[in-house]
């Protein structure tokens, strides 16, 4: 009974819910943002770094390899931290979004270039030979049958983003996971952290399962 | 009269290994010319080099309807006036048999989707898989795929049509249902190249048939003197391997 008071203390717990619920909102927020900048400069950087003229495809690998190394928390810091000491400050928002989509990006160009590469040559070589311009050919033949066999590992990065969101609260961003520890501190009781992995779970739980059932579907798919 | 497609001095290699040695050709327009010989002898690389799918060396050139073939912005004007047919389909698997067709014009002439369809239908009919417009390519057998792909690159109007075995992937009992389709297309007067292994074919339906080995034109006639009375040694060694089987 004990334990139950301490670690799941109703009446705390429905007192600290709003402040949850707001954290909740501002992850999402940061997440969201996070995921759509990822897809765009991920797809962008795929695109350069498979058919990018002269260095440029080398420099794009350069960019995913650095950012796909770097620990997140780290390049947090650094955006947050030490930038401002060569003039550029950024919100803890901004912060936060713009490390996520860094790295974000970098891990989503490597899944995009995957599914590119996963197209068989000739889809390639039949679109040329009806005259379709490079664009018309990655929008109309080749990124429609890559989407499919990216949209998996896509999901699964999505998951990556919205955890590690949890990593702005060191920026002082009231995310879900700050407003747990400040609410916490609050009621001297750790009945709002619990509260928070569970929303966490309970926001990620169906994407995870989602993206089980997706690898099963495209898994069992032949390929044409 | 001056050739549909001129092939110049084309010289093709891969590393230290010479695929074509020089090759000049002149097509003219209307022509049909069957390309026959073994296995590497350089036949798809001569086709690929005509729209360029293969680079080529830059003392080559090819000049197909007065443009030539090259990097650069007058590439697309050619590859959209040079049909292919590959001896693997490559129809867009995501994509309905009508929208296979509708696709190009659509995307390189802007026609209109109205007009594209009406095109689309008209040429599905005429190779005679109207019926199957609706359904997804991987749905149809591989005769009827390789008449949508035959089709597909007749949307585009082109003057000229490549054919890189088309038939060389079918299973027996569809091989005629698409030689039914080119021998019919060669009489409406469309230039077309192909490569091929149907000694029949070429016997009955080319203007001109050309033995290629090693990378080179060995011998090229009428289909009378290729298959009748071939004159090198090589060309009689080739038809008598294949004739025999
Ligand atoms: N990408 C490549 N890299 C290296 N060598 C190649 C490549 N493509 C083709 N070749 C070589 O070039 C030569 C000519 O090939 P090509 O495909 O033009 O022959 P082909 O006459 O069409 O033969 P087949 O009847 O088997 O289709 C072959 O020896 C082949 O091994
Ligand atoms: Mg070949």
């Amino acid at each position: 009974m004990n334990l139950l008071n301490t670690f799941f203390n109703i009446p705390i717990l429905i007192d600290t819910f709003p402040l949850l619920l707001s954290g909740l909102l501002v992850t999402l927020e940061i997440g969201v943002t996070s995921i759509i900048a990822g897809l765009i400069g991920g797809l962008f950087l795929a695109l350069i770094r498979l058919y990018g003229p002269g260095p440029v495809p080398f420099l794009a690998k350069i960019y995913i390899d650095i950012f796909r190394s770097i620990p997140l928390l780290v390049l947090l810091i650094v955006v947050y931290y030490a930038l401002p000491f060569v003039g550029i400050r950024f919100s803890p928002f901004v912060s936060a979004v713009v490390a996520l989509t860094l790295v974000s990006s970098a891990y989503t160009a490597e899944i995009f270039r995957a599914g590119i590469e996963a197209i068989p040559h000739g889809q390639f070589e039949a679109s040329q030979a009806l005259g379709l311009s490079a664009r018309h050919m990655m929008v109309d033949v080749i990124l429609p049958q890559a989407i499919k066999i990216v949209i998996p590992p896509l999901t699964n990065n999505c998951i990556n983003v919205l955890k590690d969101t949890a990593l702005a609260s060191v920026v002082a961003m009231p995310d879900l996971l700050k407003q747990a520890t400040q609410a916490q501190a609050l009621s001297a009781n750790p009945t709002p952290l619990i509260g928070a992995a569970l929303i966490y779970v309970a926001l990620l739980w169906p994407l995870v399962s989602i993206v089980a059932r997706l690898e099963k579907r495209f898994g069992r798919e032949k390929r044409p | 009269m001056s050739p549909l497609i001129r092939i110049s001095n084309l010289k093709k290699a891969y590393g230290i290994f010479t695929v074509l040695h020089g090759i000049d050709l002149d097509i003219a327009e209307g022509e049909v010319v069957c390309v026959i010989g073994p296995s590497g002898s350089g036949k798809s690389t001569l086709i690929r080099c005509i729209n360029r799918l293969e680079a080529f060396s830059d003392d080559s050139s090819i000049v197909v309807d007065g443009v030539t073939v090259g990097p650069g912005k007058a590439l697309a004007k050619v590859r959209a006036e040079v049909g292919m047919v590959f001896q693997s389909f490559n129809l867009f698997p995501h994509l309905t048999v009508l929208k296979n067709v509708m696709l190009a014009p659509m995307r390189v002439r802007g026609t209109k989707p109205a007009e594209a369809e009406r095109k689309a239908r008209e040429l599905l009919a005429r190779v005679g898989i109207e019926t199957q417009a609706e359904k997804y390519p991987g749905k149809l057998s591989g005769g009827q795929q390789q008449r949508v792909a035959i089709a597909r690159a007749l949307a585009m109007e082109p003057k000229v049509m490549l054919f890189d075995e088309p038939t060389s992937s079918l299973d027996p009992e569809m091989v005629g249902e698409v030689l039914d389709v080119m021998k019919t297309l060669a009489g409406t007067g469309v230039t077309m190249v192909v490569v091929t292994h149907e000694m029949g074919f070429a016997r009955q339906v080319a203007d001109r048939v050309i033995f290629m080995d090693g990378g080179r034109i060995i011998e090229q006639g009428t289909p009378a003197e290729i298959f009748d009375n071939p004159k090198e040694e090589r060309t009689r060694s080739f038809l008598r391997a294949v004739l025999e089987h």
